[in-house]
């Protein structure tokens, strides 16, 4: 079969250059396939970051002419091969080599979020009961590979580099499942407007775009959880009446 | 696996056949460990999980490898824990140390050499012609002498580079391992005349109740080379027997 041209960044954390190379194509391959072919003939020494190869390990994110994308799951054929396909590591994060981008800046943050903080089993048995209807809400959120696409493509991070004061698509995922949790008692909602900065997000769905377990992000967690913060934070009518009750008082 | 087909094979494998193949999903075989400690025959060293002979017998079954990497991790990390605190640390021999980080940055600067890739692609093929899902005598004598050609190629590997995520160098360095497991794979398969579980061979179709008996077990020999002994297998203990007789 044909042969293909790969455009691959090569480099450390401080420099890099695209380098091409060739290697043939067949059937059912994905780019994945590629750059192990192109690792084993031309660069033993190219780095990447792959385990399961079935799309659930969320390692193999990349940038693949530009967009972000689980090598493992990117089927040649729906890539045009007549001119070399990029692959650049994904940029919201530090590069350290070649296609491998350091995203442990992720793992500080999964920490800054409230536990998990059930209420006490109330059924006789000494568990709990919840309605599926309740249950089936948080699911979608457990899909969650944190292949880290989603905070790749948000311009929040991408372009404007919040990291600091946003914790990105993938943890509002996360505070979602925990918020909706038919048996969790903790309130983050003051965390999602101060230290999450929740209010960064301008709902353009570029993750929920991006996302390779097609988790709704943007309209069932994101907006949600603004809701939340604007019911608590920003209602015009309980604005009116605690500045109401606060003359009340100052009289 | 329902999304997998549909997303790589456009295939709806709920109304189309897929094709289904055997392949190497597992070691049943492994480091030889104490089965209440988890320690080899090597003091303070102990191992768990796949990397560990121990409870999968003949063939493993779906399932079954995690709750062994949970339950014998559990085990390993405690009597790790119990040796280290009554051995404090051991003496470390610094002139093997620095043979060993020599020996394993000699690939880069072997010109001339070859691609380490190359030579695993190569054992791969040869062990699935050789060694794979049907046995037989001959083949896996074949095997042997192949994997003697393999190792003499694996000395001679060149990686560019540095130490700095390198695949390449990892996999040079991965073949020494590979050669080793390989080679106790096809002579304990080619001593075990019969089949049983994973391993099947064309010329001893049928189950052997003799080699039921015992365990082969493999060890570097005092000329570098590999031996080959048997190990009796416990008798079961009576508690274990009850249970097996109650689940019928």
């Amino acid at each position: 079969m044909a042969k293909a041209t790969f455009s691959i960044r090569r480099g450390g954390r401080e420099t890099a250059e695209m380098v091409n190379y060739q290697t043939e194509i067949s059937e059912g391959m994905v780019v994945l396939d590629a750059v192990h072919q192109i690792q084993a003939e031309s660069a033993p020494d190219l780095a990447c970051r792959w385990n399961c190869k079935a799309g659930k390990c969320g390692s193999c994110s990349a940038e693949i002419n530009g967009m972000p994308k689980l090598m493992c799951m990117t089927r040649l054929d729906t890539i045009p091969l007549d001119q070399p396909v990029t692959i650049e590591p994904i940029r919201a994060f530090p590069p350290v080599k070649d296609l491998i981008a350091d995203v442990s800046w992720n793992y500080e943050v999964k920490k800054r979020i409230k536990k998990f903080k059930p209420r006490e089993p109330d059924a006789e048995d000494g568990t709990w009961r919840m309605l599926q209807e309740d249950v089936d809400r948080v699911q979608e959120f457990r899909k969650c590979i944190e292949c880290f696409l989603c905070q790749d493509v948000c311009h929040v991070l991408r372009d404007h580099d919040k990291h600091e004061e946003f914790i990105g698509p993938r943890f509002l995922v996360y505070a979602a499942a925990l918020e909706m949790h038919p048996l969790d008692t903790e309130d983050r909602t003051g965390d999602l407007k101060d230290m999450h900065g929740i209010g960064y997000c301008n709902i353009t769905k570029c993750c929920t775009k991006v996302c390779p377990e097609h988790i709704t992000i943007t309209d069932n967690a994101i907006i949600p959880l603004k809701e939340r913060v604007v019911d608590e934070y920003y209602d015009p009518l309980k604005k009116l009446v605690n500045l109401f009750r606060k003359r009340k008082q100052e009289r | 696996m329902y999304h997998q087909f549909k997303q790589l094979a456009n295939l709806d494998i709920t109304t189309t056949p897929m094709d289904v193949g055997p392949t190497t999903h597992y070691v049943m075989g492994g480091i030889r460990v104490n089965a209440d400690t988890q320690e080899s025959t090597v003091p303070g060293l102990f191992a768990a999980g796949e990397c560990a002979a121990g409870i999968n017998g003949a063939n493993r079954l779906g399932g079954n490898s995690l709750s062994d990497l949970i339950v014998f991790g559990k085990r390993a990390g405690e009597h790790a824990a119990i040796f280290a605190k009554e051995n404090g640390h051991g003496t470390l021999d610094n002139a093997a140390i620095e043979q060993t980080a020599k020996a394993a940055l000699e690939p880069f600067d072997r010109d001339g050499g070859e691609n380490p890739y190359t030579i695993q692609h190569d054992l791969q093929e040869m062990m699935q012609a050789n060694v794979g899902i049907v046995r037989q005598h001959d083949e896996m004598v074949e095997a042997l002498n192949g994997l003697d050609a393999l190792k003499s190629r694996a000395a001679r590997t060149f990686v560019p580079g540095n130490i700095d995520f390198n695949p390449g160098w990892h996999t040079a360095l991965d073949l020494h391992n590979l050669l080793i497991v390989s080679e106790a794979i096809a002579r304990a398969a080619i001593e075990r005349k019969e089949s049983r579980g994973g391993h099947f061979r064309d010329d001893f179709p049928g189950k052997d109740p003799e080699f039921a008996k015992f365990n082969y077990s493999l060890k570097k020999s005092a000329d570098g080379g590999m031996e080959i002994s048997k190990i009796p297998i416990p008798e079961m203990p009576d508690y274990l027997k009850e249970v097996i007789d109650e689940m019928g």
